[in-house]
């Protein structure tokens, strides 16, 4: 199958982008966009490290054709500080209260924790433990990241 | 003087690239002109390769073409046997072994290049139990399948079991296990026209690769250099595999003239990189009248794969830590590796540790019932103290506290009240509740003389600008090490967090401060750290620059000025033994470690009976582990420890079939969500070590320890079942519980 031009609004900034029309959206953002900060963990859905918003809600990049993302407003874990210079208060949380440690799951589990408050803006312990049970962190224990999601509400 | 920042929760040193995505992984990174490589791998467990076949219908000329015909004399990745070889030649020794090395511009097409050859094998006889390792009908490996064997030996046990008053066997197994970093393991090699190799990679110990690199291409360490990118995670699962990874992605480059990408995708992460040894411990164990320890006769065995690999000291830490933290006038632990063709097992967090104690704490619970005791009496009743000697012969110098730490893990879980509450509760509901714990401790640091022997240096430098750099190979793989490192300088020159850089492991630009294992980091690394930085304050004092107080702007002028008038300033620090701290590896006796970090840990738990499910409600874990150098920091450590322990307990099956993983994605390999964990609450007692940075002791690997056991004497609290394997998954269960 030869090339299609899709359109994805990333970040705010429209790009169109001549890509093959099963590639993933993962690898369109990561090598036609470099957008490296999306990470590919297992490449099955399973751990989310890839995962992005898509019109507003949770995909993860890996499983999604970037022909189903055609015309989509795509917010990456580089599209989420309100200006250059800052952070968003979920990224500010996960640095203070060691939400952080390897890195690699840490921009998608930011952006299921976006997407988590956004949904439930006093989330319980279960809304928090829903709202991330589809991103997998190996290093954490997610303790510290279920602190980080409650502090950064308040 | 200034507050001290050693203790406090300073923000990670890189957090803010790891929040906003900028922070470099190794597949963050293209090179111009870079191919994308793929490892094409042995289908059987043993046998000859008889042909390697390119199907027809590929333009293999567009490709780069690696076989073992490609390698340098002597084929081989250097480690502590250099056993194994970089690419398959005649022989194959277990399924997955890398056999063809293959590169191409495209990613699609080199995948599509992979599957496109055929390794014909002629199969011979393989081994795939410990069992049959030790019967070694079938050698496949040395002369007896037998990598390593070790013998502690103390007074005589044979006298000591005849003649107490009872004595309790027990055997114990615990499976393989997977680091499954997140990140995915992967190198980038670039070749220069000298033959000199350049490697990118996701890597916990850069000096291991320089050294694999150097013996394979006989180059001169200069023309190796080796660059940690930021590490997704490592475990121990990217502390001797990288090396691999590194020699073939460098074969490739040095072939194709171009550099080349070489990452794994996760099921052949999975199933061809190392795991944790699958292990089988013997208990016979004695007690007097008064429930004390008389003798304690332990087998311990552990299934090595392969190749020796890390085998030697994986057993050697697992030995040492068979005896766990008790005192027994007659001991013999026997430790073997055997050698079977499963892919080799290699460095997991723990590092045997996790094994024998699995094995000791389960059996301790065992001991308490047969002799009428509770657990907890069985055990205050052994504790080592300081003073006494361990098996091989260590005294206690320090204090320790278990007895200190029992009383709190045990008030701090509500244990008695919920062994009362349970017992009357259970006999009328389906799902059952138990408690239970385990006391245990970890060797901080390589065991026996491996510090002697790695002898590692960290460097300290100021800068132009008046800030301090620490060169260091210790690499941040998550755990830490920036900010740990960046505190000990800040508090040990008197200066500012934010005044301290640390230069990206690179072989070219640091000195060998050894591998980032062994929980070694902040107590031995950390150490160097503070004694190079205490000499760079001294060279500027000693040149009239600067005199005490100083303020942290006093500090940075001073640097300046020296480095104006004088040129570059760099201290360095090597490792020395604490005083009177000795190993004699032929008697294999002495000082196992420098120091131990103490802990009990104690688990609650739900058991279905229907489902036969197990879910943990509470956990409780309690440690000395010296200076506390960041509350956050060491609480994550141990947080993300048990929770990794918690997946080796209840649901980290590797699911083996003719010595090949079966389970190899994340879809039935299950690890803990967010979902499936219980609160994880972490409390430190702080005994400061008199040769740790600020006090500090390692803790890294000490949280993988303790949770089995106490979660399988947990269960057989809640519904009497004699667990002695782990991950006790429902199938398990519910054959303990149907043949009980």
């Amino acid at each position: 199958m030869s090339a299609v031009s899709v359109r994805l609004i990333v970040n705010g900034r429209e790009s169109t982008v001549q890509v093959h029309p099963m590639a993933r959206l993962l690898d369109v953002l990561r090598q036609d966009l470099h957008l490296t900060g999306t990470k590919e963990g297992c490449g099955e859905g399973e751990c989310g490290a890839c995962t992005v918003l898509v019109n507003g809600e949770l995909a993860n990049s890996c499983l999604m054709p970037v022909l189903q993302a055609d015309g989509a407003r795509i917010t990456t874990i580089e599209g989420l500080a309100p200006r250059a210079g800052e952070l968003h208060a979920v990224q500010k949380a996960f640095i203070e209260h060691g939400g952080a440690q390897c890195g690699i799951c840490t921009p998608g589990m930011i952006l299921a924790a976006v997407s988590l408050l956004e949904r439930h803006p006093n989330p319980t312990n279960e809304d928090i433990r829903n709202g991330l049970a589809g991103n997998l962190c190996r290093c954490t224990g997610y303790m510290r990241i279920f602190e980080a999601v409650v502090k950064a509400r308040t | 003087m200034r507050a001290s920042i050693v203790g406090t929760a300073v923000p990670r040193k890189e957090g803010p690239s790891k929040v906003t995505g900028a922070a470099q992984y190794v597949d963050d990174l293209t090179l111009p002109g870079m191919l994308h490589g793929v490892t094409v791998r042995s289908p059987a467990a043993r046998g000859r390769i008889r042909n390697i076949r390119f199907a027809d219908g590929l333009p293999w000329q567009e490709f780069t073409i690696v076989t073992a015909r490609d390698v340098p004399s002597p084929n081989r990745i250097a480690l502590i046997l250099n056993d194994q070889p970089c690419l398959a030649d005649d022989l194959v020794n277990h399924a997955e072994e890398p056999v063809v090395l293959l590169a191409h511009p495209d990613k699609h097409m080199v995948e599509l290049g992979r599957r496109s050859v055929t390794i014909e094998i002629d199969p011979l006889p393989s081994v795939h139990t410990i069992d049959d390792a030790l019967l070694a009908r079938t050698v496949v490996w040395g002369t007896d399948n037998l990598i390593k064997s070790y013998l502690v030996s103390r007074g005589d046990v044979d006298a000591a079991l005849r003649s107490a008053h009872l004595v309790v066997e027990g055997e114990y197994e615990t499976g393989a296990q997977e680091q499954l970093y997140i990140e995915p393991q992967g190198i980038i090699a670039q070749a220069g026209p000298d033959g000199a190799v350049t490697v990118w990679g996701s890597l916990q110990c850069p000096y291991y690769v320089h050294k694999a690199l150097t013996s394979l291409f006989g180059l001169p360490a200069e023309r190796v250099r080796v660059v940690q990118m930021e590490t997704g995670g490592g475990f121990g699962g990217k502390e001797e595999y990288p090396s691999h990874i590194a020699a073939h992605a460098a074969l490739l480059a040095r072939k194709a003239g171009r550099p080349v990408k070489l990452i794994y995708d996760r099921a052949e992460d999975m199933v061809a990189t190392t795991k944790r040894h699958p292990s089988r411990t013997r208990h016979r164990t004695g007690l007097d009248r008064d429930g004390k320890l008389v003798a304690m006769d332990i087998d311990f065995v552990i299934d090595g794969g392969a190749y020796c690999t890390l085998s030697p000291v994986v057993l050697s830490r697992g030995t040492l830590h068979a005896a766990g933290p008790y005192f027994c006038p007659h001991v013999r632990i026997r430790g073997r590796a055997v050698a079977t063709n499963t892919p080799p097992h290699g460095a997991f967090r723990g590092f045997g540790a996790p094994q024998s104690l699995f094995a000791l704490e389960r059996h301790m619970d065992v001991v308490a019932r047969q002799a009428g005791l509770l657990p907890h009496e069985l055990r205050r009743r052994n504790f080592i103290v300081q003073g006494q000697t361990s098996a091989v012969g260590q005294v206690m110098r320090d204090p320790v506290e278990m007895d200190l730490l029992l009383d709190r893990a045990l008030a701090l879980s509500d244990y008695h009240a919920k062994v009362a509450r349970f017992q009357k509760e259970n006999a009328g509901h389906r799902v059952k509740k138990g408690i239970g714990f385990a006391t245990f401790m970890h060797g901080a640091g390589f065991t026996g003389s491996g510090e002697d022997l790695l002898a590692s240096v960290v460097e300290v430098e100021a800068t132009a600008a008046g800030r301090v750099r620490v060169l260091a190979a210790s690499t941040e793989i998550g755990q830490g090490t920036n900010t740990v490192f960046s505190q000990i300088i800040a508090d040990a020159l008197q200066i500012g967090y934010e005044d301290v850089d640390i230069a990206q492991p690179d072989t070219a630009a640091v000195p060998n401060s050894g591998p980032t294992v062994a929980s070694r980091t902040a107590m031995v690394v950390g150490r160097l750290v503070e004694r190079a930085a205490l000499s760079l304050k001294k060279v500027i004092v000693d040149a009239g620059l600067l005199r005490e107080p100083y303020t942290p702007a006093e500090f940075s002028d001073a640097c300046r000025k020296y480095i104006s008038t004088r040129g570059p300033l760099r201290t360095s620090a090597r490792y020395e033994p604490p005083p009177g701290v000795r190993w004699d590896d032929e008697k294999y006796q002495g000082d196992a470690y420098g120091a131990y970090a103490w802990a009990v840990y104690v688990a609650e738990v739900s058991v279905d009976t229907t489902t036969f499910e197990t879910r943990v409600n509470d956990f409780v874990a309690i440690q000395e582990i010296g200076k506390v150098l960041h509350p956050v920091l060491a609480a994550g450590q141990i947080e993300g420890g048990v929770a990794q322990a918690i997946g080796f307990a209840l649901y980290e099956d590797v699911v083996w079939r003719d010595g090949r993983m079966a389970n190899g994605q994340m879809t039935n390999y299950i690890m803990p969500t967010s979902m499936d964990l219980p609160p994880i609450r972490v409390f430190f007692e702080e005994r400061p070590y008199a040769h740790g940075p600020f006090g500090a002791k390692g803790i890294g690997e000490l949280p993988l320890d303790g949770a089995a056991p106490a979660i399988a004497n947990a269960i057989e609290q809640a519904v009497g079942a004699r667990v002695t394997r782990v991950p006790i998954t429902p199938e398990v269960l519910m054959e303990v519980l149907e043949r009980t």
